[in-house]
């Protein structure tokens, strides 16, 4: 069983409809969405959910009013603010509280209560295309890492227990917590990129991030006939640090109405496009396999 | 007035609209807070010419002092300290994963031998500079670095509540976007009219309504996708603030790092007009809110 994680460091590159062409084009595979805070894959596989999980993690403190005497050491030990003197009692702002706990240990009268946070659901689904598993962080809650590891130990059971080849992962924009949480284990990271100027700066900053993590990986170029200049300078750079070029993909109208019918793109049109996403599958899985 | 530009979904045109309305108005400060991917600067072109290291504070054990009792990782509500007891005539010892650590304090203020000090950690940079009459501030996360919140929090300390703040925050909906919007006075979320646009701006609007930020739209590439987005806004009473239509000739030009108002004159009046509905929704919003207030 293989992991593959499709990421961009840059936000909006076509991740998404890459991956959702993968499920029509892998056979065999789990599908997992961990951008957890911004899902979107679940709009062109069209699941239809099996099991619905809560995820908790995390704590926030809540004072009791009727126990404190307003000596206000909490607030003074709150590395975050997040305890304010609301009139006459103290109270938490939850969207400030990193859930810490110290407050609570030092309330000389136990007033204050860590209490568990609801921070999303997941699901194991069923599609089309086979196994899909994703999640929906709550409204303003934190541990998105979490909730994408959690997620990822849900597919890959999937996979082991059906004997499947891949599990294929839509991964968040940027560097930080929920990518580093898609990443890691992983055996191969495809990294979608555009020939723009924020395309390529964000570009060697997610390639310096899978070296870190030594996750190999490769890079599809997305839309490159916008800029055939930037896109031969993304060439190069790969070309120099021994990044494969996985794909191009050029640009098309035709990509937008394809979300709105709600299908992956390989699905919905026979355009050079769908050409293009179908070469770039065949070499991640020729890659995949040891071949080159 | 503090206005931050976000998205849900990334690759909205967040930048592009947070760069261009800046340099319509000229005489503001821009923040970039979007520290993982660091884009603004590749277009406004600031003359960088302050480096600070951002750092946080994580434990260090004071060995000679320390029992190993263990009360530091009991305490550690991130598992960031393991405690070795000693064992059998072999000395105990003290992990201290600092990625994980929050840097709240419980560990030092806790030990009960005053055995852990905090030292500094260096998680990324702040970098400011002037592009103009554009003050300008961004950070940037060191790779491999998982947490942005608190270099977020420390690019946010170079604002300068006397001017007109602009603010590019990150992606989606979590942690750093909430961390880049607190404290903004109106939020202009910029979305695109498909499924995926609208599924990421409902969320990002209900973090704004828990947030009690006055928020409007820009719908970018307004002739592609469906008109779902419309019909939201117009049953949500979110006010569409502007529309961009898709134009190859712009994104051309995003694609070299030109910006639209440097090629269209038209645009700058646009976004000149923009700010200034801005400011209308958030007078007329204050005022709604105070009403409702005093009830």
């Amino acid at each position: 069983m293989k992991q593959i994680v499709i990421i961009s460091g840059k936000g909006g590159t076509g991740k998404t409809i890459f991956t959702a062409s993968l499920a029509a084009l892998a056979s065999s595979k789990v599908m997992v969405d961990c951008d957890v805070d911004a899902a979107d894959l679940h709009l062109l596989l069209n699941p239809r959910i099996v099991e619905r999980h809560e995820f908790r993690s995390g704590k926030t403190a809540w004072i009791d009013p009727a126990l404190c005497t307003a000596c206000g050491n909490c607030a003074e030990v709150c590395r975050f603010h997040s305890i304010d003197e609301g009139g006459d009692d103290f109270v938490v702002d939850p969207l400030a509280c990193e859930g810490c706990g110290l407050c609570a240990r030092i309330c000389p009268v136990e007033a204050i209560e860590m209490r568990e946070n609801l921070c999303g659901e997941w699901y194991i689904s069923e599609t089309a295309y086979g196994p899909f598993v994703h999640a929906q962080l709550g409204i303003a809650q934190e541990n998105s890492g979490k909730l994408v590891a959690c997620v990822r130990e849900a597919a890959k059971g999937i996979a082991q227990s059906r004997h499947l080849d891949y599990v294929i992962i839509d991964g968040s924009p940027g560097i930080g917590c929920p990518v580093l949480a898609s990443l890691t284990d992983t055996n191969l990271a495809v990294i979608i990129t555009e020939p723009t100027v924020s395309g390529i700066h964000d570009l060697s900053r997610i390639i310096d991030l899978t070296r870190h993590f030594q996750i190999p990986a490769g890079v599809v170029i997305n839309k490159f006939d916008l800029n055939l200049d930037n896109a031969e300078e993304i060439e190069r750079l790969c070309d120099s640090i021994g990044i494969e070029i996985m794909g191009k993909i050029s640009f098309s109208v035709e990509v937008p109405r394809s979300l709105v019918k709600g299908v992956p793109f390989v699905e919905f049109s026979r355009d050079p496009v769908a050409h293009e996403i179908t070469s770039a599958w065949n070499k991640v899985a020729s890659v995949l396999a040891g071949g080159r | 007035m503090i206005i931050s530009v976000a998205s849900g979904k990334g690759g909205t045109g967040k930048t592009t609209v947070a760069v261009n309305l800046a340099l319509a108005l000229g005489d503001v400060q821009f923040i970039d807070c979007d520290v993982e991917e660091p884009n603004a600067h590749l277009f406004l072109k600031p003359d960088l010419t302050e480096k600070t290291p951002a750092r946080v504070m994580v434990p260090e054990i004071i060995e000679e002092r320390c029992t190993y009792c263990g009360k530091c990782a009991e305490v550690c509500a991130f598992n960031s300290i393991a405690v070795i007891p000693p064992n059998a005539g072999t000395k105990g010892g003290v992990l201290v994963f600092s990625n994980l650590c929050h840097s709240c304090g419980a560990c030092s203020l806790l030990c009960p031998e005053g055995a852990i000090r905090e030292v500094h950690r260096e998680i990324g940079v702040v970098e400011t500079g002037q592009a103009g009459s554009i003050r300008f501030a961004h950070g940037r996360l060191h790779i491999g670095e998982a947490m942005s919140p608190p270099l977020i929090r420390q690019v946010k300390r170079h604002i300068d509540r006397t001017r007109t703040i602009i603010i590019d925050a990150p992606p989606g909906t979590s942690c750093p976007v909430i961390n880049a919007l607190d404290g903004s006075d109106y939020c202009l979320l910029v979305t695109e009219p498909t499924p995926f646009g609208l599924n990421d701006l409902v969320l990002a609007v209900e973090v704004l309504r828990v947030m009690k930020i006055p928020h409007g739209l820009v719908i970018n590439r307004c002739d592609i996708g469906d008109d779902k987005v419309e019909t939201y806004a117009r049953e949500n009473e979110i006010p569409v603030l502007m529309r961009i239509p898709f134009d190859r000739v712009i994104a051309e030009f995003y694609s070299r790092g030109i910006n639209i108002i440097e090629k269209d004159r038209d645009y700058a009046e646009k976004f000149r007009t923009l700010f200034k509905d801005i400011r209308n929704h958030y007078e007329t919003d204050r005022n709604h809110q105070r009403k409702r207030g005093h009830g």
